[in-house]
């Protein structure tokens, strides 16, 4: 007996409820960009400057005090949250662990030296037996430069998938790939900039890889297209688009749950280091198989597809070699 | 589709083989890392204590030795990236020529009048002359001084660019000499800062030039990145200058072709010293901790001939006088010339720790950085940390591992098992990869690891899909899997394509921990694609062969 997901022939209608998942696609992707606006992003020290220490002490220490051994110093504006790891415990990798953050006070390398030891000789009078886990500290004028690299990063990588999906396509399934993609991006940042979850380089790296991954689903399902709209020349383009659509289903459930168990695993058990990234990863996952199905599809209905592709080479032979395989 | 030749068979299983050889050494990590530190520590010409020895027969020297090596995050260490401040050094250029100018134009005296430098805020050499009629005279004689410069961009640029301005001489850089300047201060810095790091005994240290004025400098093991700064943030420009007079206010007027600096004794208010040194830290050729007679910590220097001749010339006609030892632009003291100091030795005596001593003496060793250096970021991970996220990542990996495999029996049964075996070997095959490649795995290089199992099941998820479909339509199982994997190739390479394309944007466009992930990502698809096409079908195809099976079930 085996698992299925997926029944074995699924006959779907998507297109039915196209209107209302596009129009609900583009609500969510307004909000985010309103949400990007108005709440901004939680950068991280790697795009906003700073400094960021992170302590480990043999028992807990609160962290109220650890505030007011830090309020005695000059430090400006700094933040003090404790580390919560939930899957330490599973891979006994606990520790009573916080994360102090200082905003960046001045781009002299003298002045940031002198502030981490200042605020390390103070902590160790108080606390004894404290460790220091991490210590990052980024000038303001590096992290204005990644924040530009990290932008260029996405907008290229888009370009070269456009152009390689154009080559390799047609233009309207470049489009309808690139929709979906833009949506991905744009949503992720959007639950970045809602639930505040730190933003930083490796978040860059996730947005990038769902780009990737967004891409993947969106070919699978128009490489079935393609090869259906050979297979069925007189079939409108709905059909065919739900046709493969059904049709690439169960591989589309198949890898979005193996690839989701494997970042599952990442989130629980992988370390607090990691969690934002993965988080990022999860959710892109998700929202890459949903926009591949109802945001790619749609568009490129919406577009319509040059048919008769066989034609301009005058390949007489390969359509009728099209029609058995 | 279904036929493998035999030479097709062997090359795929070598790789196989191939694979599991260069990935094993990680398997034995410890083991394999103290028997490469004690091979390179023998080959370095170490005299062999049996401590090493045994590090080094603990693994034999015919299988690989080639590990993945672990990132700062992973193993703990420094991570600094420095600007160099590379325009400090135009000054001095502009120094130096000034007395080669001064000589041309004292030669054409009587057409140019009296010759005198001017002050200015600019980096740029100001010369005034007595008589501006000339100035065009004057202006070829010093513009014969200026040379040739080779480089790409400006054919036919010269290193310094002469105007006239009033009854002024202007010299300043020219752009081709600017960068060709930047890219000699460049270099030496990279050097100075390798020696020091080098001199400080830590381990496979990482010191790269980023961009036009960056280096890049990560050093895993070291306590912290203050630490490493201390060896590296300083200058140690070492100078010895004659003293003009003592003074207790910075701001006195120091007279032309002096300068006052502050001194480390603050007790002592500041010193009005000549410009131009006596002698430089170049000339020294070694420097040892020490102690003076009162046994204080302190450094002994020793200069090279050059050095001790001029040393010894000016202590000889200046004995009673006061010299100053300047650091950095701080006298770090400022003893009176008791007698001719001839022998080429000296000792610097100030208030030093015995800490402090040493890390001067390795400094003045290593010779100082050409230009000031300022710090950009710096990152210290302790080994606790990276400790954990190796130990967290390690059963993150495996679990995902578990839950896949299981999914996939689950779901496809046989041919589950097969997939199964292609993914274990996708992983040996990545490990093996990274290992001879010599890359750095990263936390977000494991997270990679682990997305790249999940992913990497989805070739093998296209094919098995068609082939279901295509024995739903009633095809004998040869032919089944024959169409499947011949339909499914396309859309796994399209989509594969797309990920690498993003995989290699991160690479090129990513720093640090991003680029790790985007190696083991960029990798990983390039394994999965190789085991799920062609380790899975010969799999596939064998059994069918083996087992001639009427109907199938995928």
């Amino acid at each position: 007996m085996r698992l299925k997901l997926v029944p074995t022939e699924t006959k779907i209608n998507f297109f039915k409820v196209t209107g209302v998942t596009l129009g609900l696609s583009a609500l969510v992707a307004v909000l985010s960009v309103v949400a990007f606006f108005v709440f901004g992003l939680n950068y991280g020290i790697d795009f906003r400057g700073g400094t960021v220490i992170r302590t480990a002490t043999p028992a807990p220490v609160e962290v109220s005090v650890y505030r007011d051994v830090l309020s005695g110093l000059e430090l400006g504006d700094f933040s003090v949250t404790e580390v919560v790891d939930p899957g330490a415990e599973l891979t006994a990798t606990e520790r009573n662990s916080v994360m102090i953050r200082i905003e960046q006070q001045s781009d002299d390398p003298e002045t940031q030296n002198d502030l981490i030891a200042e605020v390390k000789s103070a902590l160790d009078s108080e606390m004894e037996g404290i460790s220091y886990l991490q210590t990052d500290s980024v000038g303001a004028k590096v992290s204005g430069e990644l924040v530009q690299a990290g932008v260029i990063a996405v907008l290229l990588a888009v370009f070269a998938v456009l152009f390689y999906i154009w080559l390799r396509f047609e233009w309207q399934f470049s489009m309808g790939a690139v929709a979906a993609l833009v949506h991905d991006v744009i949503l992720t940042i959007g639950v970045f900039a809602v639930i505040q979850i730190e933003f930083n380089l490796s978040i860059i790296a996730a947005i990038l890889t769902i780009v990737g991954y967004s891409l993947n689903d969106t070919v699978v399902v128009f490489d079935r297209v393609r090869e259906n709209l050979r297979r069925y020349k007189a079939k409108p383009l709905e059909e065919v688009l739900n046709l493969s659509i059904n049709e690439t289903l169960a591989r589309t459930v198949m890898t979005s749950i193996t690839t989701l168990l494997a970042l599952g695993a990442l989130y629980v058990l992988g370390g607090d280091v990691i969690r934002g990234f993965t988080f990022a990863m999860i959710w892109g996952v998700i929202v890459g198989t949903y926009s591949s199905i109802f945001v790619a599809s749609p568009i490129l209905l919406r577009l319509g597809v040059k048919r008769d592709w066989d034609k301009d080479n005058g390949a007489a032979g390969t359509q009728y070699a099209n029609i058995d395989a | 589709m279904l036929h493998f030749p035999l030479w097709k068979k062997t090359l795929i299983w070598m790789i196989c083989l191939a694979g599991l050889a260069f990935a094993m050494p990680n398997v034995f990590y410890t083991k394999v890392e103290q028997h490469n530190d004690a091979l390179a520590a023998l080959e370095q010409g170490e005299a062999e204590t049996p401590d090493l020895v045994a590090a080094r027969d603990g693994w034999p020297s015919f299988l690989p030795s080639d590990l993945v090596n672990l990132g700062l995050d992973l193993r703990g260490g420094a991570h600094v990236l420095v600007e160099v401040n590379v325009a400090d050094v135009y000054l001095d250029r502009l120094d130096s020529m000034w007395p080669a100018v001064r000589d041309v134009l004292r030669e054409e005296k009587d057409l140019v009048g009296t010759v005198r430098r001017q002050d200015t805020s600019e980096i740029e050499l100001r010369v005034r002359i007595g008589n501006a009629e000339a100035m065009n005279e004057a202006v070829t004689a010093v513009h014969a001084l200026t040379r040739p410069v080779v480089s790409l961009t400006g054919a036919g640029a010269r290193d310094f660019e002469v105007v006239a301005d009033g009854d002024e001489i202007v010299v300043t850089l020219s752009e081709a000499e600017k960068i060709a300047t930047d890219d000699r201060t460049m270099q030496q810095s990279l050097e100075i800062v390798r020696r020091r790091v080098d001199e400080a005994g830590t381990r496979e240290p990482t010191i790269q030039r980023q961009g036009a004025d960056r280096i890049l400098i990560q050093v895993p093991g070291i306590g912290s990145a203050e630490e490493l700064l201390a060896l590296i943030g300083r200058t140690a420009k070492l100078t010895f200058n004659e003293v003009v007079r003592q003074v207790a206010n910075p701001d006195e007027a120091a007279g032309l072709g002096n300068v006052i600096l502050p001194s480390v004794d603050e007790g002592e208010g500041y010193f009005v010293v000549k410009r131009s040194p006596v002698v430089g830290g170049d000339q020294l050729v070694d420097a040892q901790t020490d102690f003076d007679q009162n046994g204080n910590p302190a450094v002994s220097f020793r200069f090279n001939p050059t050095g001790a001749r001029l040393f010894g010339a000016h202590t000889s006609s200046n004995v009673g006088q006061l010299f100053a030892i300047v650091l950095d632009d701080e006298v770090i003291s400022a003893p009176r010339i008791q007698s001719a100091i001839l022998g080429g030795s000296g000792i610097i005596t100030g208030r030093f720790s015995i800490d402090e001593s040493t890390q001067l003496a390795i400094l003045l060793r290593a010779g100082a950085l050409p230009a000031e250096i300022k710090v950009l970021e710096r990152r210290t991970i302790g080994p606790e940390l990276g400790a954990d996220s190796i130990a967290a990542g390690k059963i993150a990996a495996v679990v995902a591992f578990a839950g896949v495999l299981v999914f996939m029996i689950l779901s496809y049964g046989l041919f589950g098992v097969f997939a199964n075996f292609a993914l274990i070997l996708n992983i040996v095959l990545l490990f093996a990869l990274l290992s001879v490649i010599g890359a750095t795995l990263t936390l977000p290089g494991i997270a990679g690891i682990v997305l790249t199992l999940g992913m990497a099941v989805d070739a093998n998820v296209l094919i098995f899909e068609r082939i279901r479909e295509e024995l739903r339509r009633a095809k004998g199982p040869a032919r089944a899997i024959e169409i499947g994997y011949e339909k499914a190739t396309s859309a796994i390479i399209d989509a594969n394509v797309t990920t690498l394309i993003a995989a290699t944007i991160l690479f090129a466009m990513g720093s640090g921990p991003v680029r790790g992930f985007a190696v083991t990502l960029g990798l990983g698809i390039i394994t999965s694609v190789f085991t799920a096409i062609w380790v899975t079908r010969l799999l596939v195809v064998t059994w069918l062969k083996l087992r001639k099976p009427k109907t199938i079930e995928v």
